[in-house]
């Protein structure tokens, strides 16, 4: 009763319910999906090396993980760009 | 027609046993004759539950190596005339039986039974796989906890991959005034994450534990809500359409309401 109160007045975070819902789905993307935490790494250092060719990226901040949209799975990487190399861009202006 | 149905949970502790002695003595109440065969070789229990351990003369592995037929190993159960036990070795161990056999010996009991139960052993090893080999379909036992839960996530994929596509779902020792208070999953939940048809919600009973300690399942109790909760299951089973439980404990206001028929 009196954590029902405290939330009403937001001391409280999330109820521990919702809370093991939201670990449980995380969780779970991965079981179902088989993919072992070593060949998460092997496709981040693909991509970094695919990536590199043509931007300098920081890879220390770079984040790369599962998730889950309504019935299907999808790979999500969020890495943060330095800057485009300019050999990519006059190779561009090459085509034109 | 004989139903074969396995009932598993991956996690151990959940209440798989206690489910299959109460399914099984619901089934049988309402007149099927009912066998329960226990698949937990090494770790058997389902004798206990039942008040059925003194009266083992031979068990599932001296059937499945042929040296004695099925009949005689079955203990009828002392309540219930048409309840049979088919108990497992305590000696020997998961390996003593595989698929195939439990395979051949249901399919020589399923013209003698209307309903058999196979109570399976916690893991996804051999012990799970030879107690699904034989199923019609599957009864996956959870409890509203992250660890029951993604194990069960986890056989359900298992039984999908054996070609066991055809699960009911029971969630075991809800705790009502946690869910309440959100600090449980709740049904909505699990049917969210689980997404397989729920034919159970029991609460958390301490009737459970006394007539787990007589050897006597609480089904046969019609004051306890866990008792009232599995015979709905079994009527369920049988095809009725039966609503869930509302456990919540009712105050003095909603009784009123409920006297007043407000």
């Amino acid at each position: 009763m009196l954590k029902a109160v405290m939330r009403l007045f937001g001391h409280d975070d999330k109820p521990s319910g919702r809370i093991a819902k939201d670990r449980l789905r995380v969780v779970l993307i991965h079981d179902r999906a088989n993919i072992s935490p070593e060949v998460i790494n092997h496709i981040k250092d693909d991509i970094i090396k695919v990536i590199s060719n043509y931007m300098d990226i920081n890879q220390h901040e770079m984040e790369i993980s599962l998730s889950d949209d309504e019935n299907s799975v999808a790979l999500l990487a969020n890495i943060p760009v330095k800057r485009i190399k300019p050999q990519v861009m006059s190779s561009r202006n090459m085509h034109r | 027609m004989s139903e074969v149905i396995v009932i598993t949970s991956g996690k151990g502790g959940v209440g798989k046993t206690t489910t299959t002695a109460n399914i099984g003595v619901g089934l049988a109440i309402r007149g099927n004759k009912v066998a329960l065969i226990d698949t937990d070789t090494g770790l058997r229990n389902l004798d206990l539950l039942l008040g059925l351990e003194n009266r083992i003369m031979y068990d599932l592995v001296d059937v499945v190596t042929g040296r004695i037929p099925y009949k005689k190993a079955l203990v009828r159960h002392k309540k219930h005339e048409n309840l049979f036990l088919l108990p497992t070795s305590q000696i020997r161990d998961k390996s003593s039986v595989n698929g195939q056999q439990l395979v051949d010996v249901c399919n020589q009991m399923r013209g003698e039974f209307d309903y058999i139960l196979i109570d399976c052993p916690a893991g996804i090893e051999q012990g799970f796989k030879t107690a699904i080999a034989a199923a019609d379909y599957a009864i996956v036992v959870t409890m509203p906890e992250i660890s029951a839960v993604r194990d069960a996530d986890k056989i359900i994929g298992e039984l999908n991959r054996a070609d066991k596509d055809h699960i009911k779902l029971i969630v075991n020792r809800i705790r009502s005034h946690m869910v309440e208070s959100g600090d449980m999953l709740n049904m909505d939940d699990i049917n969210d994450i689980l997404a397989i048809e729920c034919i159970g919600q029991v609460p958390d009973d301490e009737m459970v534990v006394t007539s787990t300690n007589r050897g006597e399942p609480v089904i046969s109790n019609k004051k306890s809500l866990a008792g009232q909760a599995y015979n709905n299951i079994v009527g369920r089973i049988c095809g009725e359409q039966i609503p869930f439980l509302d456990f919540r404990k009712k105050s003095l206001f909603d009784k009123l309401k409920q006297i007043l028929h407000v």
